[in-house]
């Protein structure tokens, strides 16, 4: 690749990736083949993690670049399909790789808002947001702000609502590195987080959103495949069906005979029930708040948003929503499956078994810290479900044990959780490091500043941002999983209402949407900070992972009582209007206003 | 702009608009009423799937998947049949 992203590379995307997807399962197999041999666990371990991050890095070298657009939107040539595939990436972090399933296991139905509020909000992307701030063009989503917004005001509440919603992500996610690194390397957590870093850090620095598409593309190909290959395989063991989307029907039945057998009160598939297995008002609110808030959340959030700045088109930008949901939906869909079959497992072979004879992986990991805990309570044996213990996050690494494949399926499982970490907090770094250096540093700081000197001070802050996010996940803060559900509360709270309401209704007035962000995002804060530290009651039972569920609305009024209260927009932001709605045409600049 | 009229552009933007509307309806049966009634669900199965679960783990995703393609396509049809199709 030379400076420019070359038209050759970009028409042969599908062989590039098709010949690195193919060699990445010679790889695989060639490792199989060793370990069949008595190379020893610890070596392949380490074979995964540095290969894989050293070809992103490869990668990340290979699209180092020193120009603006390239930097910023990745030359705006990525077509729709890879930039599905590098919004999976962007998209799918530790969370979804590693603990969702756990959570299904642990939650049942009270689990799928997470999977419901986590594909969902594609639709809104597509439909109301992306095609247009595509048309729009820039680079970042507070630039929107504060064009259509004519001013720095609405741009700074767009850059900080950015930060504190992203900067909270980007905490958890390097804490998701930092464990797998540390697990699969064996070395100290805090340490492994800086060894992380430099694997973030690689793929981002030269190139910028750039090497960041090209290197998310790679590792979806690998988390795709590490996600699906041990269920797949454990399938086709169990049913003889190589799908397990359609095979985990029977578990499901298989499950609900056992839970009866076990005096089990809540059932896996039973829907809104407490603890005893009664319905419960209280767990139907919070579904449909969770699943609300995460989806309004996925499209404020600008990590993703700012994907679609980087298709050729706007009709692109359309397609590409589509491809994403896709790729996403191959995971997402998945999960469940992965619930039901360790479900299983735990029920026949675990819960009731002499303790002394249980399968090898419930052994295994229970050697490992505080993961798997197994309490004979009453001395009787016999393993009692009460005194087994599982922490969610075993679930998908420990299903090539469970399904009884060699130890080389586990290293692919850390590669893919890795590069699912990987690639969502370079989408994250990328989205807090660009807001700071193009809508603070040169749009307010220094309008006249030199491409040269741009692109020097944007990768001094990816840098420093970087390493506050490892600094911050060092000290192990609590709540992780948590703290993601709160980047979604605080984006969907604070962006959603200026962002929809500047293109889908011209009235918007700039102290509207400033109002509405202010008393949107502040509000959610409150409720946020008030439950989680200082005891206040939760309103209506409304636990604060949904937040945003007081914040969005009042966004929204907010913004369309005191746009009405102020003078309409000027003819020319109407016409600017106008212009982002239609794909073909100049926009319509509002005079005075700087643009690239 | 290019060469449309205002009438022209109202027209797109109320068949863009009706678009839109048609499926934020759908999204919200298919995130919302749907799993509302899932304990009504839960009592049919298929395939050893309870109806209410199958449709918050798998029938609500794979709608998505069909909305976003279908928003894409629609709207391509929209933008063609306006001459605001990019080249």
């Amino acid at each position: 690749m030379a400076n420019q992203t070359s038209k050759s590379f970009v028409d042969n995307l599908g062989k590039i990736y098709g010949v690195y997807a193919g060699s990445f399962v010679g790889f695989v197999i060639l490792l199989a083949i060793l370990e069949q041999m008595g190379l020893p666990n610890k070596i392949i371990g380490y074979s995964f993690v540095f290969l894989t991050i050293g070809v992103y890095a490869y990668i990340g070298v290979l699209s180092r670049t020193s120009e603006l657009s390239e930097y910023y939107v990745a030359g705006r040539v990525v077509p729709p399909f890879f930039n599905g595939m590098a919004t999976g990436a962007d998209w799918m972090s530790a969370a979804s790789f590693i603990s969702m399933a756990g959570g299904l296991y642990l939650g049942g139905y009270g689990a799928l808002g997470y999977v419901l509020g986590w594909t969902g909000g594609y639709v809104l992307v597509g439909v109301l947001l992306a095609p247009y701030l595509r048309k729009f063009g820039q680079f970042t989503v507070p630039d929107f702000l504060g064009v259509r917004y004519e001013g720095n005001t609405a741009r700074i509440c767009g850059v900080v609502v950015l930060f504190c919603a992203s900067f909270t992500y980007i905490v958890a996610q390097t804490f998701g590195i930092g464990i797998i690194t540390s697990r699969f390397l064996g070395i100290p957590f805090e340490v492994a987080i800086f060894v992380g870093l430099l694997g973030i850090l690689v793929c981002s620095m030269l190139g910028g959103m750039r090497a960041v598409t090209w290197t998310q593309v790679a590792q979806y190909i690998i988390l795709i495949m590490a996600y699906l290959i041990p269920v797949v395989w454990l399938s086709i063991k169990l049913f003889g069906n190589p799908i397990p989307e359609l095979a985990y029907g029977q578990v499901l039945e298989q499950i609900g005979e056992l839970e009866k057998k076990l005096g089990i009160l809540k059932p896996h598939a039973a829907a809104y029930v407490d603890a005893k297995g009664q319905f419960s008002w209280v767990e139907f609110n919070n579904f449909w708040a969770l699943t609300l808030t995460l989806m309004v959340g996925t499209a404020s959030l600008p990590h993703i948003l700012m994907r679609y700045f980087t298709t050729p088109n706007v009709k692109d930008a359309r397609t590409s929503v589509g491809w994403s949901i896709f790729f996403i939906f191959l995971l997402y869909f998945t999960a469940p499956a992965y619930a039901a079959f360790a479900k299983l497992e735990v029920y026949t072979n675990v819960i009731g078994q002499n303790i002394n004879a249980l399968p090898a992986w419930v052994q295994n990991w229970s050697q490992v810290g505080g993961l798997l805990t197994i309490k004979d309570g009453n001395g009787d044996g016999i393993l009692q479900l009460s005194e087994f213990i599982i922490n969610q996050d075993i679930i998908v690494l420990s299903m090539p044990e469970i399904a009884g494949l060699p130890y080389v399926i586990s290293g692919l499982v850390a590669a893919g959780g890795l590069a699912a970490a990987l690639s969502t907090a370079d989408g994250l770094l990328l989205a807090i490091a660009n807001a700071l250096s193009h809508d603070v540093y040169y749009k307010l700081i220094d309008p006249h500043a030199s491409t040269m000197r741009r692109l020097v001070v944007a990768r001094i802050l990816l840098v420093v941002v970087a390493i506050c996010g490892a600094a911050v996940a060092g000290t192990r803060p609590a709540g992780i999983i948590q703290m993601v559900a709160w980047a979604f509360s605080l984006a969907a709270a604070g962006l959603f209402a200026p962002l929809v309401l500047g293109i889908w209704w011209k009235r918007t007035t700039a102290a509207g949407a400033i109002a509405g962000m202010v008393v949107g995002f502040g509000v959610c804060l409150f409720y946020l900070i008030g439950t989680r530290y200082f005891g206040m009651t939760e309103w209506f039972g409304i636990r604060n992972i949904s937040s945003a569920l007081f914040g969005l609305p009042l966004a929204f009024l907010v913004t369309w009582a005191v746009s009405l209260m102020t003078k309409a927009p000027s003819q020319d932001m109407q016409d600017f209007v106008d212009s982002i709605r239609v794909p073909k045409g100049e926009l319509h600049w509002v005079a005075g206003q700087a643009h690239e | 702009m290019a060469e449309m009229t205002s009438a022209q552009r109202d027209a797109y933007w109320s068949k863009t608009s009706r678009l839109m509307w048609i499926i934020m309806v759908l999204w919200v049966v298919f995130s919302f009423i749907i799993p509302a009634f899932a304990v009504q669900l839960n009592q049919i199965k298929v395939f050893g799937f309870p109806l209410g679960f199958y449709f918050a783990a798998q029938g609500s995703l794979i709608s998505y998947v069909v909305l976003c393609f279908w928003n894409a396509i629609a709207q391509n049809k929209i933008d063609q049949e306006f001459g605001v199709a990019e080249d």
